[in-house]
């Protein structure tokens, strides 16, 4: 067991897949001597040699169709794209190509490719520096989402996603990565990849949050205790597919659900769980799905982020809103 | 790849070099005003840097190096031409009149490009690398279709790019639109050895103004850190594309002396040395020589020049610090042109959430 931040759990993930497996080879924009803009592959060219941490040419759709080939040779590319923001210029090769591919050739085809993406706001960043693009790639079939809220998580789902054989778009909440938090190096014993998951158990209300947003529903869910309500707050962990078996239930239980994302509102994750949470649990809610969420305008610049970004008050008040009903 | 033909017109310690194709014919003043121009913007820059280390910026991107090709393009620019910067372009702006206080806004994170392109024929800012090259090339393609072209008094435009950037798809596109179009163009690329820790034969195996010729455009490589050598390669590309010859590929050669903004650590990826054997061919020192040899400025005139330059600098200090941080619910402005009703209610629907904290203020008193 030791303490690290989730950004060293990142990277020590990632130096243990490379061990493991001489066919996984990390490329991205100045991973290598510089170990990343956020450092989280600091050191892994050094160790493993540039052949197998590759600083590529400053082109997404390069880094990522280039990906597609080394996977169809039987190679097991990570991506690294360097900001939420810049990787649109490799959309086309993520969502009309890999994603498709495994599809089309009716499974003789798979792509083991996992894209890391630092995405949200909050660190006071210029412009493509905060965005919440996982709507565009929860949308998109063939794709897998995923989150961790924590370093642990971190360290087990970036260990699983390379693993995996599915193309797994890897988000990470970079203003959570210097958040510390207890790592058990030399145990597999995680939760399955692709599970949601209970993080403080309550009877009043449910929040249920993914990456960045963890933190500020847990933090919300104590200040609700404060006033004397009891908060379930539940991790999403996987946006694609959604494991919303523990929203279910939790919401059967406390009658109120309010989904937090950093994400704009329309068409984000929050209105596909109050649909199918709608659907399944109607007879147990005691008011209508709440969204705390961005709004449905550009990112703005930095200085005004902290009004854009849902936050512990907004949290609160969307509770408060819950029991109105 | 440092073999490629360089258009140099002043040597690394001041001494004007010959060339059979390029020339300037400045008269004393004009030789004064861009030395004016490249310590303006140098002092500028350090003190952007030094507002971003005490927390006034969330960011800056200095052009510690890169004076010379930028006051270079930016003065061969006539006043009609349109200009396409990437976010490094601090001595463009200068060069086409933009408040330097504006470009400060953007890396104080209080709006997202603050400048009326229009009103200083430059657009905003381009963070996403090259995406303006296309944008460059079909304003270029408009002005060509306007027939603003074909006389000495023509629309040039130019697109700013980096060495990194022209492995993006965006830029090699432009290229083809431009060379198939013959948008009245000029790329104008400083090629300041790294992006941000990729040293250029990370994008590259021949020099970046070789690559142009493939896609039927003229590539020429110019002294970067020689201001001389820069406007001049610069005038000529531009009055080619306004007399409607075609576009150009343009490569300052170039450095870049400080870290890429100033988020990143190059000491993690150059040695001090590389930076060491470039600091001698710093395009200040270069010019400033090249002044005083030919007796066009003494001592006097250096010293008025820092003495404006460091009042120049501290005013936009003075102006940065004063700018307002931007009211809550300007972010829900100018996302249409022609409005939105639901993200109206949005708007509302939060106006009156912050509401229900002033009056829950009012109750507190």
């Amino acid at each position: 067991m030791s303490t690290m931040t989730m950004g060293k759990a990142l990277n020590s993930g990632l130096r243990t897949v490379l061990d493991n497996d001489p066919k996984t080879i990390l490329m991205g924009q100045d991973i290598g001597k510089l170990g990343g803009v956020f450092r989280i592959t600091d050191g892994l060219q050094k160790d493993f040699g540039s052949a197998r941490v590759v600083d590529a040419p400053l082109g997404e759709a390069g880094i990522i169709g280039t990906a597609i080939g080394l996977a169809l040779r039987g190679f097991r590319p990570v991506c690294e794209i360097q900001f939420d923001g810049f990787v649109f210029p490799a959309f086309d090769q993520i969502t009309t190509m890999l994603a498709k591919m495994h599809y089309r050739s009716a499974g003789k085809l798979r792509l083991p490719i996992t894209i890391r993406i630092p995405y949200g706001g909050g660190i006071g960043a210029v412009e493509h520096h905060s965005e919440s693009p996982e709507s565009y790639f929860i949308h998109t079939a063939g794709l897998k989402v995923v989150t961790p809220s924590t370093p642990a998580d971190a360290f087990a789902m970036i260990q699983q996603s390379v693993t995996s054989d599915d193309p797994i778009i890897f988000l990470e909440p970079k203003r959570r990565y210097w958040d510390k938090g207890e790592i058990v190096e030399d145990s597999n014993d995680w939760s399955a990849l692709h599970s949601a998951r209970v993080v403080r158990e309550g009877t009043d209300a449910t929040v249920a949050a993914y990456g960045p947003m963890v933190k500020t529903s847990l933090q919300a869910a104590d200040a609700a205790a404060s006033e004397g309500r009891n908060v379930e707050v539940i991790d999403l962990r996987t946006l694609a597919p959604l494991d919303l078996e523990p929203v279910f239930t939790s919401v059967r239980k406390t009658g109120r659900l309010i989904v937090v994302h950093e994400a704009p509102m329309t068409l984000g994750l929050g209105a596909e769980i109050s649909a199918r949470v709608t659907q399944e649990c109607f007879y147990s809610l005691e008011a209508p799905v709440l969204r705390v969420t961005g709004f449905d305008t550009p990112y703005p610049a930095a200085r005004v982020e902290e009004t854009y970004l849902p936050d512990l008050d907004r949290v609160l008040d969307a509770v408060d809103r819950s029991f109105d009903y | 790849m440092s073999e490629f033909e360089m258009v140099q017109l002043l040597s690394p310690t001041g001494e004007r070099v010959h060339h059979g194709d390029y020339d300037v014919d400045f008269n004393d003043e004009e030789y004064r005003g861009l030395y004016r121009d490249l310590v303006m913007i140098r002092r500028f820059d350090a003190e952007a840097t030094a507002l971003q280390r005490q927390g006034e910026l969330g960011l800056w991107a200095p052009l510690l190096g890169q004076e010379a090709a930028q006051i270079g393009a930016g003065r061969a620019l006539a006043p009609q031409d349109m200009a396409f910067p990437t976010y490094r372009e601090h001595g463009v702006a200068f060069c086409r009149g933009v408040d330097l206080v504006q470009v400060l806004s953007m890396f104080r994170c209080v709006d997202l490009g603050a400048w009326n392109p229009a009103e200083h024929n430059m657009h905003l800012y381009t963070i996403v690398i090259g995406d303006q090259t296309l944008h460059a090339t079909g304003y270029a393609m408009g002005v060509a279709k306007d027939g603003a072209i074909g006389s000495a008094s023509g629309t040039a435009t130019m697109a700013f790019l980096g060495d990194g950037a022209t492995s993006e798809g965006a830029v090699n596109e432009a290229l083809v639109w431009a060379g198939v179009f013959e948008a009245p163009l000029v790329f104008f690329c400083q090629n300041n050895q790294y992006a941000i820790s990729e040293s250029t034969d990370h994008q590259t195996r021949v020099p970046l103004a070789g690559r142009a010729p493939g896609f039927g455009i003229p590539g020429i490589r110019v002294d970067g850190n020689d201001v001389l050598a820069s406007y001049a390669v610069t005038k000529a590309a531009l009055d080619r594309a306004r007399m409607g010859e075609g576009p150009s590929f343009i490569e300052a050669f170039t450095y870049r002396m400080g870290a890429h903004t100033t988020s990143d650590d190059p000491t993690r990826y150059r040695e001090g040395s590389e930076v060491d054997a470039w600091k001698a061919k710093d395009p200040i020192s270069r010019y400033r020589a090249f002044l005083t040899n030919n007796g066009l400025a003494d001592e006097d005139f250096f010293d008025q020049i820092d003495a404006e330059a460091e009042a120049n600098a501290i005013a936009a200090r003075t102006a940065c610090l004063a700018l307002p941080d931007p009211a809550p619910l300007s972010l829900f402005d100018n996302v249409y042109a022609n409005g939105s009703p639901p993200l109206e209610r949005q708007r509302d629907e939060f106006a009156a959430y912050l509401d229900s904290f002033a009056d829950t203020e009012e109750a507190a008193k």
